[in-house]
């Protein structure tokens, strides 16, 4: 098993509230699955998927990836595993601004420790691969939204992640932009690469072949 | 990541906030430019003070009242000296370790006329004809001051090159008749240009003889007739260490003023040596003074690169949590912005040697004095930049390397 998760939970406090975000999380998600995590906003299903990422652990519960537990892995080993385990596709895009997209596609590439020529090589692939190759030497700003996320995914493929995480990736394209984004991932899909995508719309969690539902921190339905 | 990488990935920062990184370093600016400017403007003054005492003849002792530079002078107590007289001076010269002797006086002439011309601001020394090879002063035209002229008390004298600029612009100044103070004098000889030291002419001397000076400018009485005793220049023979020479002209003088084992001199032994002391005593001031300007600003400067790049990695949270999220690991966080600070360190390093070494050749141009500028002094201005771009780059780059990376992403 990929993925697994024995009963999480994680809590924030919110100024003097305390939020229970996730509630003993139980999951199993193998290679090459295509799963959308779907809740309504607050169900912790983003949470959810920073955990899976490693961007951040669980109080309790073990999160077990590829079978080792993740509360074992020390710092270094973790910023490796989101380096090359994972890639990810934000909601805003999270490009840096002062840099091209060339640049940006770049990112995971420099902190693998790629030379330079093999690195440009890599990311015109992928920037020819999402469809933006004549747009390369732009910068963000100089981006349609359709396009920046476009970058984003190519930057996601970087490394050829074992796990590519989306948080609401089509949450701030119109529906045209979101149907093309969301047809990008659906080839990723059929080329074998695990997704799991995070989401409240409905219409976008139908393109993944296994939709898990969370309200409240739990899962409620599979 | 690579080193090259985190330098371009530096660079762009400065210059998305050109002004903002210049303000910032500016501190540093004045410490680098106040230490450049000043170390080689001490250096340059060591070259012409070193050149200047060596210019009073090497090996020359001057026993005088008083010594240079002794510190806390107590002023009743040298008024109680006994003053040098033309006795001691010839005790002296049968010394056997005693090679040459020139008793001389010296005062300030306020003037100095020669028909209708005038030249103010003059050094007048009463001398024998020793004095001349002792105090090397070559002579241009003529003849320097002969014992011929200390016997009879001639009024003649010889002059330097400024006053010739002065009064004879275009005569030739030997037998004219110069009014000195309202006295009349025969100019018999000129001095050899000795050129200016820190902006101020060497060549505005009057020599005459020693015994028409005691005639007609009697010392006065006082802090004058301090300033104006006797001096003996003198020269020991060739090869004998200076030690020896001093101690015999000492026991000599001890001797004849009949001071008992326990009192202190009452006499003051001056050699190159005490001239070199009282300037290192007065470039140690300098320097210390230097330093403690330049560690201030340092420090300014330092405090305005660690709240510039706290503000940087508050502004950048989103960028540091996005990074991480793409694989950056701790320390390439921690090297991003401690490189950032020591670049911008070094920048304004930069700057302030540059501004420095300007500031040194400027005064270098209007007061004539040398200014030099070691390669060490350069690669210091280097090394004080980046340390304290190190120093004060650790805490913020740290901070911005400690963020979680989740935190970091959720930041607005």
């Amino acid at each position: 098993m990929l993925i697994k998760t024995e009963q999480i939970t994680k809590t924030y406090s919110l100024g003097k509230t305390c939020v229970r975000a996730l509630d003993g999380v139980d999951l199993e998600i193998d290679r090459g699955e295509y799963v959308a995590l779907m809740g309504p906003s607050g169900s912790g299903k983003s949470t959810l998927m920073h955990i899976l990422g490693c961007l951040d652990t669980p109080d309790s519960g073990r999160y077990l990836f590829n079978g080792e537990d993740t509360a074992r892995l020390n710092d270094l080993q973790l910023a490796r595993l989101r380096n090359r385990a994972f890639g990810f596709v934000f909601q805003n895009f999270s490009l840096l601004p002062r840099l091209s997209a060339l640049a940006n596609v770049q990112l995971p590439l420099l902190y693998a420790g790629i030379s330079r020529s093999q690195r440009i090589r890599r990311a015109r692939e992928l920037l020819n691969l999402v469809g933006l190759a004549e747009r390369m030497h732009h910068r963000p700003n100089e981006l349609s939204g359709g396009e920046m996320q476009r970058v984003a995914i190519a930057r996601a493929l970087a490394n050829n992640p074992t796990v590519i995480l989306a948080d609401e990736p089509t949450g701030n394209l119109d529906s045209k932009t979101g149907a093309e984004i969301m047809h990008l991932f659906d080839q990723l899909a059929t080329k074998g690469n695990t997704i799991i995508l995070v989401t409240h719309d409905q219409a976008i969690a139908e393109h993944a072949r296994r939709i898990i539902r969370l309200r409240d921190g739990r899962i409620v339905q599979e | 990541m690579s080193f090259w990488e985190l330098i371009k990935l530096a660079l762009g920062t400065f210059h998305t906030n050109r002004l903002r990184s210049f303000l910032t370093v500016l501190g540093i600016i004045i410490g680098v430019m106040t230490v450049i400017a000043i170390i080689s403007l001490i250096q340059g003054m060591n070259y012409e003070v070193e050149r200047q005492i060596a210019s009073l003849g090497s090996n020359v002792i001057y026993l005088q009242k008083v010594s240079w530079g002794m510190g806390r002078i107590d002023w009743e107590e040298i008024t109680k000296r006994p003053d040098l007289t033309l006795d001691d001076a010839r005790a002296i010269a049968r010394l056997p370790l005693v090679e040459n002797v020139a008793p001389l006086r010296a005062r300030t002439i306020n003037r100095v006329n020669y028909r209708n011309r005038k030249v103010t601001g003059l050094e007048m020394f009463g001398a024998t004809p020793a004095y001349a090879t002792i105090a090397n002063y070559r002579l241009a035209t003529g003849r320097f001051i002969s014992s011929e002229d200390s016997l009879r008390k001639h009024y003649v004298c010889v002059v330097g090159a400024y006053i010739i600029d002065n009064l004879f612009p275009d005569e030739d100044p030997l037998g004219k008749k110069l009014n000195i103070e309202g006295k009349t004098f025969t100019i018999v000889g000129t001095l050899e240009r000795k050129g200016s030291f820190l902006g101020q002419t060497q060549d505005n001397v009057i020599g005459i003889p020693l015994s028409t000076f005691e005639k007609s400018f009697a010392p006065k009485s006082g802090f004058g007739e301090l300033a104006h005793s006797l001096s003996i220049a003198i020269v020991p023979k060739k090869g004998v260490p200076l030690e020896r020479v001093l101690d015999q002209i000492r026991e000599l003088m001890r001797r004849r003023h009949g001071l008992g084992y326990d009192r202190p001199d009452d006499f003051g032994i001056n050699t190159q040596e005490t001239l070199r002391e009282i300037y290192r005593n007065i470039t140690r001031v300098a320097f210390i003074v230097m330093i403690a300007v330049a560690a201030i600003s340092l420090l300014v400067g330092g405090i305005g690169i660690m709240n510039i790049m706290l503000v940087a990695v508050a502004e950048r949270t989103r960028e540091i949590g996005l990074r991480k999220a793409l694989g950056a690991t701790t320390r390439d966080i921690l090297y991003q912005f401690l490189l950032e600070s020591v670049l911008l360190a070094l920048a304004g390093g930069a700057l302030g040697i540059t501004l420095g070494l300007s500031i040194a050749k400027i005064v270098e141009l209007t007061v004539h004095l040398r200014a030099a500028a070691p390669l060490w002094t350069i690669l210091l201005g280097f090394g004080f930049s980046a340390t304290v771009g190190i120093f004060f780059g650790i805490y913020p780059a740290s901070r911005a390397a400690r963020l979680d990376p989740i935190q970091a992403l959720r930041y607005e």
